[in-house]
């Protein structure tokens, strides 16, 4: 009793910080193995391709060279868990949910935000989805929001057309690692010409520690369709690490729209390589907005390669690193066809020796002329302690484009601090409402109830920033 | 009970050099003082230390209001005690709106008096906010409006009287209000603060200029030199600095100043 209550206290500012016990369905053993992947879709019970997929990725995850840039990994991908079943199946009613996780996403308010606003909800504990529900007018339009486990069984054809398309295993070390031991994640597919209007959110818990989380999540927006996915993410702190690494593949159809907007708020331990990428075709327009507050180190790069005339893609990247914290955050756009548009904008924060760095990538391919393109980074950094980087590249193959680049560091400025106060805001509350308001342009483009939540947690991690 | 501010043998130094020599002043809830000067005699340096700005360091002497000495407090305890700082620069803070910024002031300000309290409702504060400004003759789209981010000279000007109004201070310290005005701005700021004057709130008007002392009436006009006060007198002693300059004061107290 006497640990627990002193881990509560270290763990006061971050709320989502409380563990429960839950008793798993199967844990593989730790590392990372032919063995633990064989078993891992045997228990899934998969088609060969798959397994066959897998064992390819994990080969590919073997012989790839950790990446020479970005944050300081220190992981033994040896004392990773890295397939844990908390439940047999996922339940598409509350109420069916085993008990002590349903606690765990009560506590999160989950079902509450799902009566409220959501079109849609998923729920992912360590490896596997254990709910996942979508409005009934919805489902009788053809929309399908299914763990991506089922959508492999229950629509095996349209999954394997697009699976593994946009993000091969070769891409990058992480993307193998999560094409070998993918579990969970949502798959949604939107037919022609729906427009879903309120968000569809999966909800990411890691639980255990130790534990990799490797979700995989495939959105299909058909022409003329349109879909916001929302996520968040959010764990326990202990003293192990734990690893989650995402594969985000999207493709947005002809003329179609995707917003896809991630709130990442782990605990500090949880290292989070995550790779997220869309094509986007003819006229349509894909929307990152990503906001990253938790995690010891974040790489993430969240991309969109506009492959079809006209399309647009947007990125709204935000970035908090606080004490111990590296936020390595961006974004790339591909320009391969004529008359693209793109704009990425980051904000990011550091205070209490943090690190956050802007990483983007701009490329245009020869013959994509009339390309617009617009890039702004501004960093705040809140003490002399934190630390700002921006690695800005940009490879232009045509000479037809109207590229824009700004970058500003600027410091969070005494005479600002001193006119907030002299109106009665303390010091910290007068830092706080410097941040809120530079991150604005981000959170005004949030739903009501992600801005609110958002705001809340920027002011939880200033709390006791004023030393 | 009548809230007093009492400046007593002031002495600041920033970075080292000696700016203000001993200032005494008493300004009381009520009173309209004016404190005038040319520039570079310490009539912003006395403005920001009476605020509690960090680069401005008393060296001696205690500065009274409300019976306690307010030197040791930090400029957010200041302000819940009842003393507002108009700047001659006020300072944008891009992203938050003047209503934002209002509210989470009024809502800091009654939490310092009770921690448990929730805060002002958004209707109630609407209702307040809408009130302020029509008695200011603000446009509405003032509220929404990132805070002096990208307003003009008499625009944030305006936001300072406004501010001023829904703090509602018991004495008010108006650092150069008239300074980068034109005159049609000048009379819209001025009329504020005289329709905010009266038995509740005391102001001291620093200016270099007696021109906002056409619409403002003070009931008390000091002359600042060298970092002190030389000269205390009426309304008519403003009338007098238009009429003649500070020559005649410079001469007068040309010792002093070598001193």
């Amino acid at each position: 009793m006497t640990t627990q209550n002193e881990e509560l206290v270290a763990l006061s500012d971050y709320k989502y910080g409380f563990k429960d016990q839950v008793n798993y369905a199967f844990r593989s053993r730790k590392g990372l193995s032919a063995e633990v992947v064989r078993e891992l879709s045997q228990m899934k019970g998969e088609p060969q391709w798959m397994l066959d997929f897998r064992l390819k990725a994990l080969d590919i995850f073997n012989k790839k060279p950790m990446p020479t840039w970005g944050g300081e990994i220190n992981l033994d991908f040896d004392e990773i868990t890295y397939y844990t079943r908390p439940s047999d199946k996922t339940e598409s009613n509350w109420e069916d949910v085993p008990a002590d996780i349903k606690n765990t996403f009560d506590k999160l308010g989950i079902p509450e935000a799902e009566r409220k606003f959501l079109a849609g909800v998923g729920a992912q504990y360590e490896s596997e989805m254990v709910y996942h529900s979508v409005q009934k007018h919805l489902e009788e339009l053809g929309v399908i929001f299914l763990s991506s486990d089922d959508g492999l069984r229950q629509h095996p054809d349209l999954f394997r057309e697009h699976f593994g398309k946009v993000i091969p295993a070769t891409d990058n070390k992480f993307a193998a690692c999560n094409s070998a031991v993918w579990s969970g994640g949502s798959f949604v597919y939107v037919p022609k010409g729906v427009k879903v209007e309120m968000p569809l959110q999966a909800y990411f818990r890691l639980n255990a520690e130790g534990t990799g989380q490797f979700e995989r999540t495939l959105i299909i927006v058909d022409e003329g369709a349109q879909v916001h996915y929302v996520e968040g993410c959010t764990a326990p702190s202990y003293s192990r690490d734990s690893f989650h690494s995402g594969v985000i593949e999207i493709i947005v159809k002809k003329n179609a729209r995707c917003r896809y907007t991630t709130i990442q708020n782990w605990s500090t331990n949880v290292y989070n390589l995550v790779t997220q990428r869309a094509v986007v075709n003819e006229g349509a327009t894909m929307e990152w907005v990503d906001a990253n507050l938790g995690s010891k180190l974040t790489m993430k790069y969240p991309s969109c390669y506009l492959v079809g005339e006209g399309a647009h893609g947007e990125i709204l990247s935000m970035a908090f690193a606080g004490p111990g914290q590296h936020q390595d955050t961006g974004g790339k756009v591909v320009h391969g066809a004529p008359n693209t548009s793109s704009k990425i904008t980051s904000k990011s924060i550091s205070r209490g020796g943090g690190r956050a760095s802007y990483r983007g990538l701009l490329k245009v391919y020869k013959g994509a002329h009339g390309v617009k393109s617009n890039v702004v980074c501004d960093a705040l950094l809140l003490d002399e302690k934190s630390r700002s980087d921006t690695y800005p590249y940009i490879e232009i193959d045509e000479d037809d484009v109207n590229i824009g680049h700004e970058a500003s560091v600027s410091k969070i400025g005494e005479e600002q601090l001193f006119y907030l106060m002299s109106r009665g805001l303390t010091e910290e509350a007068a830092a706080s409402m410097v941040v809120s308001g530079f991150i604005e342009p981000l959170v005004k483009e949030l739903p009501m109830e992600y801005a609110v939540e958002l705001n809340r947690l920027i002011q939880l991690q200033m709390e006791g920033s004023i030393g | 009970m009548t809230a007093v501010l009492e400046i007593r043998n002031l002495h600041v130094s920033v970075e080292d050099n000696p700016i203000l020599k001993g200032v005494n002043l008493t300004v009381k809830q009520g009173e309209i003082h004016a404190l005038m000067g040319p520039n570079g005699t310490g009539k912003s340096t006395l403005a920001y230390t009476l605020m509690g700005h960090p680069n401005y360091a008393v060296t001696a002497g205690q500065v009274i209001f409300k019976g306690e000495d307010i030197l040791e407090l930090e400029p957010d305890e200041r302000s819940r005690l009842g003393l507002f700082l108009a700047f001659q620069y006020p300072v944008a803070i891009p992203g938050v709106s003047v209503a934002n910024f209002l509210r989470t002031a009024i809502n800091a300000r009654r939490r310092a008096v009770n921690p448990a309290d929730k805060g002002i409702t958004i209707p109630e504060f609407r209702k307040l906010l809408k009130s302020k400004m029509e008695f200011l003759q603000v446009p509405p789209d003032f509220a929404g409006r990132y805070l002096n981010d990208g307003f003009s000279g008499g625009e944030k000007k305006r936001a300072e009287i406004l501010q001023l109004a829904t703090l509602e201070p018991q004495i008010a310290i108006l650092d150069e209000t008239d300074s980068g005005l034109d005159i049609d701005a000048l009379r819209i700021v001025a009329s504020g603060v005289n329709k905010l004057a009266g038995p509740e709130m005391g102001a001291l008007v620093i200016t270099h200029y007696q021109r906002i002392l056409n619409y403002i009436k003070p009931h008390f006009v000091h002359v600042m030199l060298g970092g002190k006060i030389v000269e205390s007198g009426e309304a008519d002693l403003a009338l007098h600095l238009e009429e003649h300059g500070y020559d005649w004061v410079r001469e007068k107290h040309l010792e002093q100043m070598e001193k």
